[in-house]
């Protein structure tokens, strides 16, 4: 089954509070960092705490995703460290050409060998920062196998882009990559995740631009408080009206498969594969939500 | 990976559920250990314990640790103490993980 990555909670590596309790708030990953939230100073030991974290704490079916430094600023021992102790994918900042994620991939390679993991089994996140990596995006999303999706960062980008964040005019600024990166990611059969909204006080625009983000295809959000899953979660939640079709539609399918028949209709209207996607999408985003059984 | 105190090195913050150790050389008095948490009474030993193992693992015999405890984990209290050590030897970059993954962490 398709994983859910509707919300992907950052939690920096240099809080062990934070680590202990990040499984506790329903995110569907939670994202250590070891980039752009801990100090220059205090690398090496957010380091060697996450490394034990990962190797201590259970955190159940949620995703383990670390974000790690640049590859010249620390990321090669990121990533020998992550690898040992078990992260579930390594997300790597500021992705502007496939070479990125080539030459990642190789460290992270060297490292699943030197400590006898099997290869392969550690995933990739691509976060896209910056222009060049947003016309890239496509060759970035096809770059290895072990990319589970891209993601955009859009506070460097807008910087970037000689312009700021305008969550009050619908972030017109960043529709751009939105469409780059969500296309990119579609073409490439992985998920795209969207930037973060850092007012954590402005509930009525996270909520806003999640139904935009949601209603041009991304996967889901990342966030920066656990104040802000559940109403990502939320608009992610199907509706019943939404569930109710969508079992309509599984149910009319596996008649048609029992009777044999090719042709398959519910009320009136034809139901073709991408309606079948749909709908089985939709019954497991209500599964995650607890508002539907399979088999029910 | 040989491991030295050179100088005097801090790991951890004074933060809840964290841990501040403070190395330092110990002029070949052996490992000394002085500790204040506000759960020193019930896992006082425990502290002192996780501390000595971690040193010991990583070949220090000689060392003064002042350390005050907020309440932290024993994966938190081994991440400070090999944080403390390497950066009092020095070592900054090209971690031996291999070395590190056998002290039971």
């Amino acid at each position: 089954m398709e994983r859910l990555r509707r919300t992907m909670m950052f939690v920096p590596a240099s809080n062990p509070g934070m680590m202990r309790d990040a499984n506790i708030y329903g995110a569907d990953s939670i994202m250590f960092d070891l980039e752009d939230s801990i100090s220059l100073k205090e690398k090496d030991t957010s380091r060697f705490l996450l490394y034990n974290a990962i190797k201590t704490f259970d955190y159940g079916d949620t995703e383990t995703v670390v974000r790690i430094n640049s590859l010249d600023m620390g990321g090669k021992d990121d990533i020998y460290a992550m690898v040992r102790a078990g992260i579930n994918v390594i997300r790597l900042p500021k992705t502007d050409e496939a070479n990125d994620v080539v030459e990642a991939e190789a460290v992270i390679e060297d490292a699943e060998k030197k400590c006898g993991r099997e290869i392969g089994s550690t995933k990739m996140l691509a976060a896209i920062e910056g222009p060049k990596g947003v016309l890239n995006a496509l060759s970035i999303a096809l770059a290895s196998k072990r990319l589970i999706g891209i993601a955009l960062g859009s506070e460097d980008y807008v910087t970037a882009m000689k312009t700021r964040r305008y969550a009050d005019r619908d972030s017109e600024e960043i529709f751009f990559a939105r469409s780059m990166i969500v296309h990119a990611a579609r073409a490439a059969g992985i998920a795209a995740l969207d930037t973060v909204f850092s007012n954590v006080d402005d509930e009525e625009t996270l909520r806003k631009e999640t139904e935009f983000i949601k209603q041009i295809g991304f996967d889901g959000k990342s966030v920066i408080n656990p104040r802000q899953i559940p109403i990502v979660n939320s608009v992610y939640t199907p509706t019943e009206k939404e569930i109710n079709q969508a079992k309509d539609v599984i149910y009319a399918i596996e008649e048609a498969e029992a009777r044999g028949s090719g042709v398959i209709a519910l009320n009136g209207k034809m139901i073709d594969k991408p309606i079948v996607e749909r709908a089985q999408r939709v019954l497991m985003l209500a599964e995650k939500a607890g508002l539907y059984k399979k088999g029910e | 990976m040989k491991f030295e105190i050179k100088k005097q090195a801090v790991a951890g913050t004074l933060e809840s559920s964290d841990i501040q150790i403070i190395i330092d050389n110990n002029d070949n008095k052996g490992i000394e250990i002085d500790l204040k948490s506000n759960v020193e009474k019930q896992y006082g030993r425990k502290i002192r314990q996780l501390i000595n193992e971690t040193l010991a693992e990583m070949g220090i015999t000689d060392a003064k640790c002042v350390v005050v405890d907020k309440g932290a984990l024993d994966c938190t209290i081994k991440a400070r103490t090999i944080a403390a050590v390497h950066r009092s030897s020095e070592i900054t970059s090209n971690y031996d993980w291999e070395e590190i993954d056998t002290w039971n962490v």
